[in-house]
C-alpha cells in the first residue's frame, strides 16, 4: 500500500492540502481527511463512471471511438456560427486555458460557472475594489469573524477548522474569536455563533446600508431594519467597530438573493468603511474548487473573469449579455460543448431548453444529466486524482494538484481531449 | 538560421560602441563573428539604429496583484484590443494589458527581457502561471522579503546565516530571482491597520526596525553571492518629505560596500524623492537623491517615470495603496499575503494640471538626469504604476530633448515649476546614454551577462529601430526619436525574428530565469526542519505544497550565484 501525503482535495474553494491517501493496486482504498465531502470524493469518484465515448445516432447515445467522438465535436464547433463553450470549475488552470484558446478559435463565448455562482461578486469588485487577505491572515489575526449568507459548516465543512473561527492562529485563538452569523434562517453555523443575526429573506442591503448609518453615528428612527431590531444591528456595528481584525466571509445567500451585485456593493463599501476604525477584509466563500482558478486564467489571457466573447475576433465582456444563462435564454448560441460541469442540472429552465435543442458536447469523467442530453459524450480522467494541474483556492493561493491514481485504461486527461479538438478544428478550418 | 544585418549605426555600450557602421551576424540563436552570406539571411538595415534589446528590469507584468488590476479595471481594455491574427492571439491593453499583449507590446518596442520585480512567494505559482504565458520574452520575478516573519525573527535575534539560509531555501523552491524589499516592516504593520512612520521606528510585535533589516538583508544577499543586489522599494512611498527616508536608507548601508559593486537597487525613486511637508507644500527632493547617488557608487536606481493619463497603480506596499485610496475614494484591492507580504491596487488618472502630479512628473526626469552616470540610472515607469510601459518612447524624447520637456512643462501649474528643478536642466541624453539606461546597465545590474550587450556570444536579442542616428537630431526631432521608438523596424530574440514594424512575426517560448542559490549545507540542515515545523503553524498550506518543480516553468534557466557561499 502506498501513501501519499499532501493531497489536494478536488472538493470545495477552501482546496485543503493536507489529505492523506493510501492507494493500492491503483485503487483509493482510505483517505485520511475529516471532512465527509472529501473522503466521499476520494473513494466514490469512481462509481457510476462511463469509460466510452458516445454519440447520439437515432436518438439514443451509442459508443463509439475516441477519433470519431472528437471529430464529431470538433465539426460541431466548426460548423456552428456562435458556440457556447461552458463550465471549467471542476478541472485545472491548463484545461481552461485549452478552453480559451478554443474558444478564440472558433470565435465563440466562453463562460465558467462563477456566471451562476459569485458573478456578482466580480461585479461588485468592478464596482468598488476588493479589502481582502489570505486565509492565513485570517487565521492569524482576525478576532471576528462574520459569515453572511454563507453556511461553512455544510458547505466548505473544514473551513472553519482550518481558516477561519475555529483555527489556532499565531496571534489568536479559537476563544479569542467572536462569530457572528447573519442568515436567513438559523443553520448550523449560526448554532455555534456568538451571534445571529436573522435577516428577512432579500432584504440584506437594507441591514448593509443600516450598519454603515450606524457607523457613520446617524440616528436610525425604525424599531427595526431587515426584521432586525435596531439594538441588535447596533450591537453588530460596535462589534465590528470595535474589533482588531475582521472579516466578513460571504457566499451566495448575499449573491444570488434580490439585489445581486448591488448586496455585494453594499458588503465592499461597507468593509472599505470599516477600515477606518479598524483593519477589515471580505472573502467571497467560493464553491466548486477551481472556479477560482477559472476567473483568474481568463483575466490573464483575455482581461476579463468570465463571460468571454470571441465573436468580433477579440475578448469582449458584456454581463448580462455574454453571460451563459443569457446566451442559452436567448437563443443566440447555435452549439455548446460543455467541460467540468453539469449545466443541465442547475441553469434555468429556458436556458437548459434551448441548450438541448441545439448541437451539444460533453467532456466529463461521468454521466452527468447533461451528458444524457448530449449529442457526443467524452470521457476524461478526473482531475486532483487521476491527474495533475494547477487550482487556485478560494484566495487567490494557487497549488498544484496531484495525480493519485492512473485513470482507466483509455481515458485522457481533459486538457489533451480539447487539445486533440482544437487540432482538429484547425484542420478543419483550414481545408475550408 | 543564420542572419546578417548589414549596413546599421549599431550602439552597443557594453562593447564601447558608439553610433558605428557595423554588421551584425546571428547564427544559432547567438551573435558570432562572422556568417557565410550565402547562406544566411541577410536583412538590410541601412543607417538604422541597432542596439541590443531592451532589458527592463521592473515592470509588473504578471502575478496576483497584476491579475486584480486587470480583474476589476474592465474600463481599462474596453477600447484597446487586438484581434487574433496569424500567430499572435488576441487580448486587451492597456494599462494592464492581458498576458499575450504584454509579451508583444514589449517586442514591439524592441523589448526582449522583462522582470517582474514583486512576487509573494506564496503566491508564487501564480506568478509562475502569468509568466509561462508570456510569449516571446525572457523573464523572471523577485520574490518579496521585507516583512517576511521568519527573515525578521532571524535578522532580530542575529542569526544572519540562518537567515541566508532560509532565504537560499525559499528562492530555490519558488524559483526566484532576488530579494526583493517593500516597505520593510511596514506591511507587517499594516496587517494590523497601521504604518511604520519612521526608518527607525519598530515593527510591531517583531522587535525590530527597517533599518535593521535593510542592513541585515544586505548582508545576506552578499553571503549568498546573488547576481542582483537587494531590490528595495524604501519606506514612506508616496509621502511629502520622504526623501530624507530614501537617504537614510542608502546611507544606513552604506558602511557595508565593498569596491565599486552596487549592493543596494532603489526602485522607482520618483515616488521617494518628495520635499515639502504635505501635499500642498510639495516639491522635488530630486536634486538631493541625485547627489547622493552621484557620490556614491553602492547605490543603483530606477526613475518610476509618471506619464499623464490613466493608469493603475499595484504594489505591495498596501498601506500605501490605503493611503492613495482615501485621497482618490475610488476602487480600492488589497490582498494582505500570510506571514510574508501584502498588495494593493488602486486606479488613477495623472493630471497635468493637478500640482501633485506635475510635481511628480518632473522629478522622474530630473534624477534621471541629475544623476550623472547612466550605468546606475535606469528608465522604467514602474509599469503601470507611473504609466503603461507603452508609453517608454515617450519618456526618451523627454529625456533627449530639452525642448519636447519645455513643451510638457510650459502647460504644468505655474507652482509645479517653480518647485520643481526641470526647467534649469540642460542635459539631454544621447542614443549611447539611452541604449545604457535601458540594456546595457540594466543587464549588468542584474548579472545577465548573456544579455544588453551585442559582443560575440551574447544572446542575439536584438533591436532595430527606423532612425538615422548620425542624421536625426532628437534634440529637436524628439517626435521622430518617439515614433522610431515605439514600433522598432525589426526585434529579434534569440536569432528569431518575432517582431517587424509592429507585426509579430513569430512567437517562441521565453526563458525563465530562477537562482540556484545555496546556502552551506549544515546550516541548511538545521534550518529547514525548524522552518517546516513552523511552516504548519504559520501557513495554511502543507510545507510540500510550497516548492515548485523545475518543470513547472515552461522554460526554466537557472543561474548560478555569483560567488560560492559562506
Amino acid at each position: 500500500m502506498k501513501v501519499i501525503n499532501a493531497v489536494l482535495c478536488p472538493g470545495c474553494g477552501s482546496l485543503c492540502d493536507d489529505n492523506e491517501v493510501y492507494v493500492e493496486d491503483n485503487k483509493i482504498v482510505k483517505v485520511r481527511t475529516d471532512c465527509a465531502i472529501s473522503t466521499s470524493k476520494f473513494l466514490n469518484f469512481n462509481k457510476d463512471r462511463n469509460t466510452t465515448p458516445l454519440i447520439r445516432v437515432d436518438g439514443e447515445l451509442k459508443p463509439t471511438t475516441l477519433e470519431a467522438a472528437i471529430e464529431r465535436v470538433a465539426r460541431i464547433l466548426v460548423e456552428a456560427e456562435y458556440p457556447l463553450i461552458y463550465g471549467w470549475s471542476l478541472t485545472s488552470c491548463e484545461a481552461q486555458k485549452k478552453g480559451v484558446e478554443l474558444a478564440e478559435e472558433v470565435g465563440g463565448v466562453i463562460d465558467n460557472t462563477t456566471t451562476v455562482c459569485h458573478g456578482p461578486s466580480i461585479l461588485g469588485v468592478q464596482d468598488f475594489g476588493e479589502p481582502t487577505c489570505s486565509l492565513g491572515e485570517v487565521r492569524a489575526r482576525a478576532d471576528l469573524i462574520i459569515y453572511w449568507g454563507c453556511n461553512p459548516s455544510s458547505a466548505h465543512t473544514r473551513h472553519m477548522k482550518r481558516y477561519s473561527s475555529l483555527s489556532k492562529g499565531r496571534f489568536r485563538l479559537p476563544e479569542q474569536r467572536k462569530v457572528v452569523v447573519v442568515d436567513v434562517r438559523k443553520t448550523p453555523t449560526a448554532r455555534n455563533a456568538n451571534l445571529f443575526i436573522q435577516v428577512k429573506p432579500n432584504q440584506d442591503y437594507e441591514l448593509m446600508a443600516a450598519l454603515k448609518m450606524m457607523l457613520q453615528n446617524e440616528e436610525i428612527e425604525e424599531q427595526e431594519v431587515a426584521g432586525v431590531p435596531v439594538e441588535q444591528i447596533e450591537e453588530l456595528a460596535e462589534l465590528m467597530r470595535s474589533c482588531e481584525f475582521g472579516v466578513l466571509f460571504f457566499g451566495l445567500g448575499l449573491t444570488m438573493s434580490e439585489g445581486k451585485e448591488r448586496n455585494i456593493d453594499g458588503a465592499i463599501t461597507l468593509v472599505r468603511e470599516l477600515n477606518r476604525w479598524t483593519k477589515f477584509a471580505i472573502m467571497p466563500m467560493r464553491g466548486h474548487y477551481n472556479v477560482t482558478g477559472a476567473n483568474k486564467v481568463f483575466t490573464w489571457q483575455t482581461g476579463y473573469p468570465y463571460a468571454v466573447d470571441f465573436s468580433r475576433g477579440y475578448p469582449r465582456y458584456e454581463p448580462g449579455d455574454t453571460t451563459a444563462v443569457d446566451v442559452l435564454s436567448r437563443g443566440y448560441n447555435d452549439a455548446t460543448l460543455v467541460v467540468a460541469s453539469d449545466p443541465v442540472a442547475n441553469l434555468p429552465k429556458d436556458a437548459v431548453k434551448h441548450l438541448c435543442s441545439k448541437p451539444l458536447a460533453v467532456i466529463d469523467p461521468h454521466i452527468s444529466l447533461t451528458a444524457f442530453m448530449a449529442d457526443v459524450v467524452i470521457p476524461c480522467a478526473f482531475v486532483g486524482i487521476e491527474e495533475g494541474g494547477t487550482a487556485y483556492r478560494m484566495d487567490g493561493v494557487g497549488m498544484i494538484l496531484k495525480k493519485v491514481v492512473e485513470p482507466p485504461e483509455g481515458i485522457l486527461p481533459d486538457t489533451q481531449i480539447l487539445d486533440l479538438i482544437l487540432k482538429r478544428v484547425r484542420e478543419l478550418k483550414g481545408g475550408r | 538560421m543564420e542572419y546578417l544585418l548589414k549596413n546599421g549605426y549599431v550602439v552597443d555600450p557594453a562593447n564601447k560602441i558608439d553610433c558605428e557602421r557595423k554588421d551584425i551576424a546571428v547564427k544559432d540563436g547567438k551573435i558570432v563573428e562572422s556568417v557565410d552570406e550565402s547562406k544566411a539571411k541577410v536583412i538590410d538595415v541601412k543607417d538604422m539604429l541597432v542596439m541590443p534589446g531592451g532589458v527592463d528590469l521592473h515592470s509588473h507584468i504578471a502575478g496576483s496583484k497584476v491579475n486584480i488590476g486587470r480583474l476589476f479595471r474592465p474600463e481599462d481594455h474596453y477600447k484597446d484590443y487586438e484581434v487574433k491574427k496569424g500567430v499572435r492571439r488576441s487580448g486587451v491593453g492597456h494599462s494592464v494589458p492581458s498576458i499575450f499583449t504584454t509579451g508583444y507590446r514589449y517586442a514591439t518596442l524592441g523589448y526582449t527581457t522583462v522582470f517582474e520585480p514583486a512576487t509573494p512567494p506564496l503566491k508564487t505559482v501564480h506568478t509562475h502561471d502569468e509568466l509561462n504565458d508570456i510569449p516571446i520574452l525572457d523573464k523572471a520575478c523577485f520574490p518579496l522579503f521585507g516583512n517576511n516573519w521568519f527573515v525578521m525573527e532571524y535578522i532580530r535575534d542575529g542569526k544572519l546565516e540562518e537567515c541566508a539560509a532560509y532565504i537560499a531555501w525559499l528562492m530555490r523552491s519558488v524559483k526566484g530571482y532576488a530579494i526583493k524589499v517593500v516597505d520593510p516592516g511596514g506591511v507587517e504593520a499594516w496587517k494590523w491597520g497601521g504604518t511604520v512612520q519612521d526608518f527607525d521606528q519598530e515593527v510591531p510585535r517583531f522587535g525590530i526596525t527597517p533599518r535593521e533589516i535593510v542592513r541585515g538583508l544586505v548582508k545576506v544577499n552578499k553571503m549568498l553571492g546573488l547576481p542582483h543586489p537587494i531590490h528595495v522599494h524604501a519606506n514612506q512611498l508616496g509621502v511629502p518629505g520622504n526623501y530624507k527616508t530614501t537617504l537614510r536608507t542608502l546611507d544606513a548601508v552604506k558602511d557595508l560596500a565593498a569596491g565599486d559593486r552596487p549592493i543596494i537597487h532603489l526602485t522607482h525613486v520618483q515616488f521617494n524623492a518628495y520635499g515639502g511637508v504635505d501635499y500642498l507644500s510639495l516639491s522635488s527632493g530630486a536634486d538631493a537623491v541625485a547627489d547622493y547617488v552621484n557620490k556614491n557608487p553602492h547605490v543603483t536606481i530606477d526613475i518610476g517615470q509618471v506619464i499623464f493619463g490613466d493608469t493603475t497603480t499595484m504594489t505591495a506596499d498596501g498601506p500605501f495603496e490605503y493611503k492613495l485610496f482615501t485621497l482618490l475614494r475610488g476602487k480600492w484591492a488589497n490582498a494582505d499575503v500570510e506571514v510574508e507580504t501584502g498588495a494593493g491596487v488602486v486606479p488613477i488618472t495623472y493630471s497635468r494640471s493637478n500640482y501633485v502630479h506635475a510635481v511628480m512628473w518632473a522629478i522622474g526626469l530630473e534624477l534621471a538626469l541629475l544623476i550623472e552616470d547612466p550605468w546606475r540610472v535606469f528608465i522604467t515607469t514602474d509599469h503601470p504604476n507611473g504609466g503603461p510601459f507603452t508609453e517608454y518612447p515617450r519618456v526618451f524624447s523627454w529625456l533627449m530633448s530639452k525642448e519636447a520637456r519645455a513643451k510638457v512643462l510650459k502647460k504644468l501649474p505655474r507652482l509645479a515649476r517653480a518647485r520643481t528643478n526641470l526647467k534649469d536642466i540642460d542635459r539631454e541624453y544621447t542614443f549611447y546614454d539611452l541604449a545604457i539606461s535601458t540594456r546595457a546597465a540594466t543587464a549588468k545590474i542584474l548579472g545577465l551577462s548573456n544579455k544588453g550587450h551585442l559582443g560575440v556570444g551574447a544572446d542575439a536579442d536584438i533591436a532595430v529601430y527606423n532612425i538615422n542616428p548620425k542624421e536625426v537630431n532628437p534634440s529637436k526631432d524628439y517626435k521622430t526619436v518617439r515614433q522610431a521608438f515605439a514600433k522598432a523596424y525589426l526585434t529579434m530574440k534569440d536569432g528569431e525574428i518575432v517582431a517587424k514594424e509592429g507585426e509579430i512575426v513569430s512567437a517562441p517560448v521565453g526563458r525563465t530565469y530562477w537562482v540556484n542559490t545555496k546556502a552551506p549545507q549544515d546550516i541548511e540542515d538545521a534550518v529547514i526542519p525548524e522552518v517546516k515545523r513552523l511552516f504548519e503553524d504559520y501557513y495554511t498550506i502543507r510545507y510540500e505544497n510550497y516548492y515548485i518543480p523545475e518543470s513547472y516553468l515552461a522554460c526554466s534557466a537557472p543561474i548560478q550565484p555569483l560567488e560560492p557561499a559562506g
